[in-house]
């Protein structure tokens, strides 16, 4: 874990970038995490963005499965938003931990 | 009386048989196990059957000689659980409870996949998370003369989430001994971003990868099969061309679960992560594959859970507060090829880390790194299963908990 400043606010983060505590980020934060990776937010972006905090927040896993039935977006739309790495790259933006399995 | 019922006899069902059956006074209450089918699983050991390490009968038993006496085994498809009513339907009779576990599991539903199931399921794509495409793979695999092998995950949460990883690796030393590996590309599809995902673990063991020369392609959500070209495309049309794709399918739930309106979009179902109770039923508790809890979909972890659980069951009914006590628990083998394995051992929060296991310092297994040791342990851990695991036998010196007793916090993860 190491502390880097993101849009001019001091966070922690893991060794690949991404937040360690989702109540750190705000969406200036994802603005430069976004153009660090090279997508630029639109308001849909921040739909997805905001259902996968809700859904972080309750604890709950998630899945591209569950994007895709949020009503948000479905697969082939989350893909065009967050191209080659849909789930990776919108927790990254979204602040909240990257997706992992048992090792 | 005073009755509970137990839905599924697999791992979680018939340990919880045999854990409350000692627990729970007779003269009270009355056991009940429900499931449709008769023989009994070592799932773990469908990883071995394809490469001919096992035979047919060594991964199945008699489900009966499991199920403890004293506890009622009924074996008969059940149809649906109306939890406002406590009561359980089953093909041709009802059945009320006033404390109801479900254990029934998770499975692969290849229909989710578009041409999974077509023209070349069986010929040339298999899966190995059930006794029958396991052993249609092994036939597969008797007479296979090479080609580009892909073993594929559709998505997450898989039961024994490192299985196709393992898979792999044997892949790998199976071809090498037959003189045919050189004839054989490996890819190894995932729609994570990497083989390994833990920070530990890629650090302590992508040199696997390369070693036995297996290509990783991450980031690959699967939209369909084309059958005609042999390719598995994802919604970015990237296209990955096989001559044998061994593909671990969407896992679910039972259908039971969403027929009784329990379950989540894929039929797992809302359950406290540390108590194990449902989150919308408070005689309604869930063990192993079928709850919803962010541990991994494997026996080890329903034996922790198991433990838990039947101390929370006895809180219950005796109207207590739960314990709060499920780590998240999990201690796995993972085979990697030539006679090598691996062990890990984390929780819901602790990544796998360095150490010796189960004696601090003394082990005699080794966490993290190969050895021929920890092989031995996975290929022992079958009678462990058979004889103490599923009776409910505590393993010697395995605790609940996960201990941090011997751990070695020494692998910084690569700065990227």
């Amino acid at each position: 874990m190491s502390v880097k400043t993101i849009a001019g606010k001091e966070v922690n983060v893991s060794e690949e970038g991404y937040l360690e505590d989702m109540s750190q980020w705000n969406e200036e934060i994802a603005n430069e995490i976004a153009t660090e990776i090279g997508i630029e937010l639109t308001d849909k972006h921040f739909e997805v963005i905001n259902y996968l905090r809700e859904k972080t927040a309750a604890k709950e896993a998630l899945t591209i499965r569950k994007v895709g039935k949020s009503g948000i977006v479905d697969i082939k739309g989350l893909y065009k938003l967050f191209p080659k790495g849909p789930l990776k790259f919108s927790s990254k933006i979204a602040g909240i931990p990257k997706p992992t399995s048992c090792i | 009386m005073k009755k509970l019922l137990i839905l599924g006899a697999g791992t979680s069902g018939t340990m919880m048989a045999n854990h409350l059956i000692k627990k729970l006074p007779k003269t009270e209450w009355e056991i009940t196990i429900i499931d449709q089918y008769k023989t009994h699983y070592y799932q773990p050991g469908f990883l071995f059957l394809p490469f001919d390490i096992y035979t047919e009968n060594q991964v199945k038993k008699v489900g009966k000689k499991f199920i403890p006496k004293g506890v009622n085994y009924i074996q008969k498809k059940i149809e649906q659980i109306f939890p406002e009513e406590n009561k359980v339907e089953l093909e041709d009779e009802t059945l009320n409870y006033d404390v109801l576990i479900i254990a029934t599991g998770s499975k692969i539903a290849p229909e989710e996949t578009e041409g999974l199931i077509g023209p070349l399921w069986k010929k040339d794509i298999f899966d190995f998370y059930t006794y029958e495409g396991s052993l249609a793979l092994r036939n597969k695999l008797r007479d296979w003369q090479g080609g580009k092998l892909v073993v594929h995950i559709t998505e997450m949460p898989i039961k024994c989430p490192v299985a196709p990883l393992e898979f792999a690796f044997l892949a790998d030393s199976y071809f090498r001994k037959k003189g045919i590996r050189d004839n054989v590309d490996i890819s190894y599809v995932t729609p994570l971003t990497g083989a390994f995902t833990k920070p530990t673990c890629s650090t302590a063991l992508a040199y696997l990868l390369k070693e036995k020369d297996i290509h990783l392609e991450p980031d690959f959500a699967i939209m369909e099969v084309d059958n005609e070209k042999k390719e598995i495309v994802d919604y970015e049309d990237r296209r990955i061309p096989f001559d044998l794709l061994v593909t671990v399918p969407t896992n679910m739930g039972d259908e039971l679960i969403e027929k009784s309106g329990l379950g989540d979009d894929l039929n797992f179902i809302p359950t406290h992560h540390n108590t194990l109770q449902s989150e919308a039923h408070e005689n309604i508790f869930v063990i192993g594959d079928a709850t919803n809890v962010p541990a991994s979909k494997a026996g080890s972890v329903a034996h922790f859970q198991a433990e838990t659980l039947t101390d929370n069951i006895l809180l219950y009914i005796d109207g207590y507060p739960l314990k709060e006590e499920f780590d998240g628990h999990a201690n796995c083998f993972i085979e990697t090829g030539n006679n090598k394995a691996l062990l890990i051992d984390f929780n819901y929060v602790t990544e796998p880390v360095h150490g010796k296991f189960p004696f601090a310092k003394i082990g005699p297994l080794r966490l993290l790194k190969e050895s021929i040791f920890n092989h031995w342990g996975k290929l022992a851990f079958r009678w462990i299963y058979w004889n103490m695991l599923l009776k409910g036998i505590p393993i010697p010196f395995v605790h609940r908990h996960m201990s941090f007793k011997g751990k070695v916090f020494d692998i910084k993860p690569d700065m990227k």
